[in-house]
């Protein structure tokens, strides 16, 4: 080898980042290949927290699987459990009266914001801001405690069920969340001008870690990552479910597909949670919470559908088949992060370390929910 | 219209003679698609590309065993973001050849969602760059979503 082959960019290095690394909130590893602090490739080693959640759905009855749909992404986890519930009912024909459905949206839109706050703190510890987190878990403890008093848990419900929810909410549920409300909007103020106006903060997340709309749309990203490169799409809007069509509220879009976009979805959609919320709690019917005659053990009719819901973090889906048993014949998991993450490699190619460290973080990844 | 369109591409480039043609439009709260198609194994690439071109992104591929017909069976889930509508495409293959075209390289996503039906089920893409085990440990040589894996 001559002198010349050997300048200093034909010397790369591999870096491990992970199984155990803070940055990866999980354990994930990123095999990356480095040209000093630049990275030549990124390839994501994933499935250490894999448990095989689609033979488990196979292998036990329908009631007995409602528990397993909250520990896929246990930072959302009504949002997955509504997917299936919901699925299921669409496959065995079950209706849910009114009063059931405005429930699960209050709570599945509070369990929104607790993981956009979740995920705020956590983003903002990974560009080394301790702060935040502090005032972020502050406001998520009130979330958890509300849907603490009704569904049981804090973090991984199982509170809805096929035909309804367990649970009849309570005025002190109603007020609880009410006065949550006007607390959080009072923060938001807050957040933008200790975070969002922060010149250290603008700096690590403007131009940084750029997803093109086209890029989303070849590696089927959706949820925050697809609406910060400028797509409209969101499953409540495009594919209404639910009671969502009754209620006023508006898909924050930013065109600019850096961490910043991303950023400032997340941030838009914690307000118009609030609103979804508010307006949930007006017009809640009176009535039952369950549907009558539900059977215990379901046997849906032989066939197939599929559901999806908007998660936290973008499309959640469920494809469920019945040959008519008590048992799914098969149940496929389609995981947001998933898809989301698969485009990291891609995009992460030619940056800063650091950089990409940002744009790990703007994904807003749960691994256990990568691995299922 | 959009249903035209795609029926058009389809049949350009994806049913040709041989195949019986069928799309069929279905409810889609009763079954979360708009469109529903089988294509020849063969052609799942085509198909994707044809999907591809009607601004469709892939959302998921499952992979499915009926073990009695003694076929094994992938479905495609594409959606439109502009619109939302959803259409799925069906292919399947024998379970003793389960091998067919990668679409990876239309779809760059597909690469996860294929090395994860490879192996769940053991199907074989033909043409994709990295087939190793995704989810499952990396000497993994058995899949669990078959019927008759006993484990």
């Amino acid at each position: 080898m001559s002198i010349d082959d050997q300048s200093i960019h034909a010397e790369t290095f591999i870096l491990n980042l992970g199984p155990q690394h803070p940055a990866t909130h999980g354990v994930l590893r990123i095999k990356l290949t480095m040209d000093g602090e630049y990275i030549v490739d990124a390839e994501p080693v994933i499935g250490y927290g894999h448990r095989m959640h689609e033979k488990m759905g196979e292998n036990r009855s329908y009631a007995k699987f409602l528990p397993n749909a909250s520990r896929m992404d246990y930072v959302g986890a009504l949002l997955n459990t509504h997917c299936h519930v919901a699925a299921v009912e669409r496959l065995a024909g079950i209706t849910v009266p009114e009063r059931a459905e405005f429930i699960r949206v209050i709570t599945a839109e509070l369990n929104r914001v607790s993981s956009h706050l979740l995920w705020m703190g956590a983003f903002l510890v990974d560009l080394g801001a301790f702060t935040p987190l502090l005032y972020t878990f502050d406001d998520r403890e009130d979330i958890l405690d509300l849907l603490e008093s009704i569904t049981g848990s804090r973090l991984t419900y199982c509170y809805y069920r096929f035909g309804g929810v367990c649970n009849d909410i309570d005025d002190d549920f109603i007020a609880g969340t009410r006065s949550f409300i006007e607390r959080m909007r009072s923060r938001m103020p807050m957040y933008h001008s200790l975070v969002t106006e922060n010149i250290i903060f603008r700096k690590r997340c403007e131009g940084i870690g750029g997803v093109p709309a086209e890029t989303c749309r070849r590696y089927g990203a959706t949820g925050p990552v697809l609406r910060g490169s400028g797509v409209c799409y969101d499953v409540r809007r495009n594919e209404p479910y639910s009671v969502y069509p009754l209620f006023d509220f508006s898909v924050p879009v930013y065109p600019e597909g850096d961490c910043m976009a991303r950023y400032r979805v997340r941030m838009d959609e914690i307000v118009e949670s609030l609103r979804i919320v508010e307006q949930a709690l007006e017009r809640i019917p009176a009535g039952p919470v369950m549907a009558e005659k539900v059977p215990l053990i379901l046997k849906p009719a032989r066939g197939e559908c599929y559901f999806n819901v908007e998660a936290a973090r973008g499309s959640f889906g469920m494809r469920i088949v019945s040959d008519g048993l008590d048992a799914p014949y098969r149940l496929k998991v389609r995981s947001p992060c998933f898809s989301n993450f698969s485009l990291f490699r891609e995009c992460v190619r030619g940056t800063l370390l650091a950089d990409a460290l940002a744009f790990l973080g703007s994904l807003d990844l749960v691994i256990p929910e990568i691995d299922r | 219209m959009w249903f035209d369109d795609l029926k058009d591409g389809f049949s350009e480039s994806v049913w040709q003679e041989d195949a019986a043609p069928y799309l069929v439009e279905t409810n889609h709260a009763a079954r979360g698609a708009d469109l529903e198609t089988t294509v020849p194994a063969e052609r799942v690439a085509d198909a994707a590309r044809v999907m591809y071109e009607a601004m469709f992104s892939l959302e998921a591929i499952t992979g499915m065993d009926w073990i009695v017909e003694g076929r094994m069976e992938l479905v495609y889930d594409y959606v439109q973001f502009s619109s939302g509508r959803r259409v799925t495409v069906r292919a399947s293959v024998p379970r003793e050849a389960p091998g067919l075209p990668t679409v990876s390289m239309i779809y760059p996503g597909a690469e996860w969602h294929e090395r994860e039906a490879r192996d769940f089920f053991g199907f074989i893409f033909i043409g994709h760059p990295d087939p190793t085990p995704l989810l499952l440990p990396e000497d993994a040589d058995f899949h669990p979503l078959r019927k008759d894996f006993t484990g």
